[in-house]
C-alpha cells in the first residue's frame, strides 16, 4: 500500500490530471484532459451539457475509473489498483446533484455516519464536529429531521456538511444547484462561498455563471471531452478567445 | 398486436431445468437399484407412468373447472365489494377475507365434510357428488376470494380523475364501470389471474388427502402396488414434480413476460 | 380456565347439540392447546428458515460466478413451479428414507422428525419467494445513494449493512408481509406428514367426537385470529421503521 501522503509538498498541485481519457463502450467522453489545481484554489468547470464535466469530476475521487492517463491527488495516483481507497476518500469529498442523503438516518446521523463507521473516530468528538458543521450550514435546528422532511436546498447543505465531517482536503461539487428550486439555490451557493473563503480547495461543475465568475480563481471551459479554454474568470467571461466559448457564453449569459 | 406466446419464446432455462429434473429422477432410480432379480425402480416407474399421467389429467380438469368457477364467482364478488350499497359490500368483504385468509387444506376439509354426499335434483332423482367435484369446488373458493380482491384492487388503482371526467360527461355508475374503468382494469388483472391459475394447479394434489385419484394419489397407489420399496420414493416423487413443472413453468414465464410488458408499456 | 367455561359448553351441547368438546373435555382441551402451540412453533420456525434462505439467496444472486447465480434461479423456479405438497412428501419420505437414524438407547429414531422435515420443506418453499422479494428490494435502492456512501469511504460490506439493507427492507416489507401470511397458511400442509399442529389435532378430535362443523368453525377462527395477529405485527414493524416524509 502506498503511503497516504507520498512525497507531495504544498508547492505541487493538490489535484493533477494529465492526459485523462474515458470511454463508455465506443463513446469517448473525455479525450485528454489536463488540469492542475493548487491547494486553496477554487476552480470551476463550465461547458455545454454532455461535454463530460460530471465524468471528469467523478474521476478525481475514483468513482469513475479512467481509461487512460493519470489522476493524482496529493501526489497519489487515484487509479492505482493498489491504492488504499479509504485514504483517498477522506481527502476528497464530493457533493452530488441529487444530494443522495441516506433517507433512513436523521440529519445529524447522516453527518456522523462516515466518521464513526469508516474512520472509527470517537463519538463525542464526531458529534461535536457534526453539530458545528450543521451550525455552519445554518441547519442547527434540523438535526433530528429526516432528509425527506427537508427542502432540496436544506438537503444539499446537509450533504455538504456530511462531506466536510470527513475533514477532506479537496471538495468536489457536481452541479449541486441544478436540481434545486431557484429560491434555494442561493443558500447553497452562500455555503460554498463561505467554504472557499475559508481556504478549502474546491472544484465545481456548475451552470451558475455569475457564481463561477465571482468565486473562481480559474475557469475551464470544456466541450466534447476537451478543455477548449482556461484562465482567470475575467479573461474567460470578458474576452473569450475560442469561438466555441464565445458561442456558449452568448447563449447562457 | 396480438401477443404470441409460443414455446419458442420461452427461455432456454425451462427445458434445461425440466430435463435436469428427469435426469435426477433417473439417476436416483438407478443409484438405488441394488438388488437383482426384481425390476429396477426406473423400470417400475416407466410401467406406471401412464397411470400417473391419467391421474394428472384429472388435476388439469379440476384446475380448469375450479378456475372457471372461481373467475365467475370472484368477478361477481368483486363487483359486490365495490358496491356503494353497504348491505352488499360488507358481506362480500367478509366472504372475500374469510376465504383469502384460510388455508387451502382447511377449506378443502370443510367442503369435503360439510357438503352432503348426495344432492336431490328438482325432479326427485338423487345424485352422488363425486369427491373430485367437491374438491374442485373447494379449490375454487380461495381463488374466488383472490379474484374478487384483484378486481377490487384494479378498480381502485384507476385514478379518480377517470371517474370524475366520466361523471362530468353524464355517464351513470354502471356505464362508467363498463366503458371506462373495466377496459383499463383487464390489462392489470391478467397477470395475477394467471398466477392464481398456476398456484391453483399446484394445489390440486391436495385432493389426494381426500382420496381423489389424481396424480399424487395415483403415484402413491402405484408405489404401493409395486411393493412399497423405499427406493421408489425419490424417483416417483421427482417424476411427479417434473410433470407439474413442465405444465406450470411455461405459464409462469408468460405471466412474467406480461407483467414486464404492462409495467413498461403503460 | 377450562373449569370456568366447561359448564357453559356442556349445557350448550345438551341444549343445542353443538359439541365443542375441547371446551369441556380436558383431553380434547389438551389436544387443542397442544395443536395451537405446535402450529405457532411450526410457523415461527418456517418463517425463520425462509427469511434466512431469502437473505442468503438474494446475496448469492449478486455473485460474480455465473454458476451460483444460475443455481439460485434454478432453485427458485423449481420450488415455485412444483406442488408444495409433493415437495413436502419428497422431503419427508424420499429424503427421510436416506437420512441416518439416531440411536436413542435401544431404539432408533430418524435424525429429523416430521416437524423438522415440515420446517425444512415449507421453509425452503417459502424461501424461494423471499429470495425474489429481497432481490427486488435491493435493486430498488438507488445506485446514487450507494455511490454517496462509497465516496464517503464505506467499504462494499459496510454499504450493504448500513445503507442498502435498511433501505431494501423498508421497500420490500409489504411483499414480505404477504409471503409470511401465505406461509402461515401453508404450514397446515404439515398435516399430511402427521405433524401434530392445529389442523391435525382438530381432525383427531372430530373423528373421535363426530363434531366436524364445530371443529371447522374453531379451525377457521384460529386461522383468522392468527393471520390478524401476524398482519398486526407486520404493520407495527412497518410503522416503526417508516421514515417521515419518505416514500409517501
Amino acid at each position: 500500500m502506498m503511503s497516504p501522503t507520498g512525497n507531495w509538498t504544498v508547492e505541487q498541485p493538490i489535484v493533477a490530471l494529465h492526459g485523462v481519457h474515458k470511454s463508455f463502450g465506443s463513446l469517448e467522453v473525455l479525450k485528454g484532459i489536463d488540469i492542475d489545481v493548487m491547494k486553496g484554489e477554487v476552480v470551476c468547470i463550465i461547458g455545454p451539457s454532455g461535454s463530460g464535466k460530471s465524468t471528469l469530476i467523478r474521476t478525481i475521487n475514483g468513482l469513475t475509473p479512467v481509461s487512460k492517463g493519470s489522476v493524482k491527488v496529493e501526489g497519489i495516483e487515484v487509479h492505482d489498483a493498489k491504492l488504499d481507497k479509504l485514504a483517498l476518500r477522506r481527502k476528497v469529498g464530493i457533493v452530488f446533484q441529487q444530494y443522495n442523503l441516506f433517507p433512513h438516518r436523521t440529519v445529524l446521523q447522516n453527518v456522523m455516519m462516515a466518521p464513526l463507521l469508516v474512520l472509527r473516530e470517537n463519538r463525542t468528538e464526531v458529534e461535536e464536529r457534526a453539530r458545528a458543521l450543521l451550525a455552519k450550514v445554518k441547519l442547527k435546528d434540523k438535526e433530528n429531521a429526516y432528509p425527506a422532511e427537508l427542502s432540496g436546498g436544506q438537503q444539499q447543505r446537509v450533504a455538504i456538511a456530511r462531506s466536510l465531517c470527513m475533514r477532506p482536503d479537496v471538495m468536489l461539487f457536481d452541479e449541486v444547484t441544478a436540481a434545486l428550486d431557484p429560491e434555494t439555490v442561493k443558500e447553497v451557493l452562500v455555503t460554498i462561498r463561505d467554504l472557499a473563503m475559508d481556504g478549502m480547495t474546491c472544484m465545481l461543475v456548475t451552470h451558475e455563471m455569475g457564481f463561477a465568475r465571482e468565486i473562481s480563481d480559474r475557469v475551464y471551459f470544456t466541450d466534447a471531452g476537451r478543455i477548449v479554454e482556461s484562465g482567470p474568470p475575467s479573461q474567460i467571461f470578458e474576452t473569450p478567445q475560442d469561438p466555441r466559448t464565445q458561442e456558449f457564453l452568448s447563449k447562457v449569459l | 398486436m396480438t401477443p404470441n406466446w409460443t414455446v419458442s419464446r420461452l427461455t432456454w432455462r425451462a427445458p434445461v431445468l425440466a430435463a435436469g429434473l428427469c435426469v435426477l429422477a433417473t439417476l436416483a432410480a438407478m443409484a438405488q437399484d441394488g438388488s437383482t432379480g426384481r425390476p429396477s425402480a426406473l423400470a417400475t416407474l416407466i410401467t406406471w407412468v401412464p397411470f400417473i399421467l391419467k391421474g394428472f389429467g384429472l388435476n388439469l380438469v379440476m384446475s380448469v373447472l375450479a378456475m372457471a368457477l372461481a373467475t365467475v364467482s370472484g368477478v361477481i364478488l368483486g363487483f359486490m365489494q365495490i358496491s356503494p350499497v353497504t348491505l352488499i359490500r360488507l358481506p362480500a368483504k367478509l366472504v372475500t377475507n374469510l376465504f383469502r385468509n384460510s388455508p387451502w387444506l382447511v377449506i378443502l376439509f370443510a367442503i369435503m365434510f360439510l357438503v352432503p354426499f348426495q344432492i336431490t335434483l328438482p325432479g326427485g332423482d338423487k345424485v352422488m357428488v363425486p369427491d373430485w367435484l367437491k374438491a374442485t369446488f373447494g379449490f375454487s373458493l380461495p381463488v374466488m376470494a383472490n379474484v374478487s380482491e384483484i378486481l377490487r384492487g384494479a378498480v381502485a388503482s384507476i385514478p379518480s380523475g377517470q371517474w370524475e371526467s366520466a361523471e362530468s360527461l353524464a355517464f351513470t355508475r354502471g356505464q362508467t364501470l363498463r366503458h371506462i374503468i373495466l377496459p383499463q382494469c383487464i390489462r392489470r388483472m391478467l397477470p395475477p389471474w394467471m398466477n392464481w391459475y398456476a398456484l391453483l394447479t399446484l394445489m390440486t394434489p391436495m385432493a389426494a388427502i381426500l382420496g381423489v385419484n389424481e396424480a399424487l394419489g395415483n403415484t402413491q397407489a402405484a408405489m404401493e402396488a409395486a411393493g412399497s420399496r423405499p427406493e421408489f420414493l425419490i424417483p416417483f416423487y421427482l417424476f411427479l414434480m417434473t410433470i407439474f413443472f413442465v405444465v406450470i413453468y411455461p405459464i409462469s414465464i408468460c405471466t412474467r413476460r406480461l407483467e414486464k410488458r404492462f409495467a413498461t408499456g403503460s | 380456565m377450562l373449569d370456568l367455561i366447561a359448564p357453559f359448553f356442556e349445557r350448550l351441547y345438551d341444549t343445542t347439540g353443538l359439541n365443542f368438546s375441547p371446551f369441556y373435555n380436558s383431553y380434547d382441551w389438551g389436544r387443542l392447546v397442544e395443536g395451537m402451540w405446535v402450529s405457532v412453533k411450526l410457523i415461527t420456525a418456517i418463517i425463520a428458515v425462509s427469511l434466512v434462505i431469502g437473505v442468503i439467496g438474494a446475496g448469492a444472486q449478486t455473485s460474480r460466478l455465473r454458476i451460483i447465480r444460475w443455481m439460485v434461479s434454478a432453485y427458485i423456479e423449481i420450488f415455485r413451479n412444483t406442488p408444495p405438497i409433493v415437495q413436502l412428501l419428497f422431503f419427508y419420505f424420499g429424503l427421510g428414507a436416506i437420512t441416518p437414524q439416531v440411536d436413542m438407547g435401544g431404539w432408533y429414531e430418524p435424525a429429523i422428525g416430521s416437524f423438522g422435515w415440515a420446517v425444512i420443506a415449507i421453509g425452503i418453499f417459502g424461501g424461494s419467494y423471499n429470495v425474489e422479494i429481497f432481490r427486488s428490494g435491493i435493486e430498488a435502492v438507488p445506485a446514487s445513494t450507494k455511490e454517496a456512501a462509497e465516496s464517503l469511504g464505506f467499504s462494499g460490506f459496510k454499504i450493504f449493512v448500513y445503507v442498502t439493507f435498511p433501505l431494501a427492507l423498508r421497500i420490500c416489507l409489504p411483499a414480505l408481509t404477504n409471503n409470511i401470511v401465505s406461509l402461515a397458511k401453508t404450514s397446515s400442509l404439515a398435516y399430511v406428514i402427521a405433524v401434530p399442529e392445529i389442523t391435525y389435532s382438530l381432525s383427531g378430535i372430530w373423528s373421535d367426537s363426530v363434531n366436524v362443523p364445530e371443529m371447522m368453525l374453531l379451525l377457521f377462527g384460529y386461522y383468522i385470529v392468527l393471520i390478524a395477529i401476524i398482519a398486526r405485527i407486520m404493520t407495527m414493524i412497518e410503522r416503526k421503521i417508516a421514515l417521515p416524509g419518505y416514500g409517501q
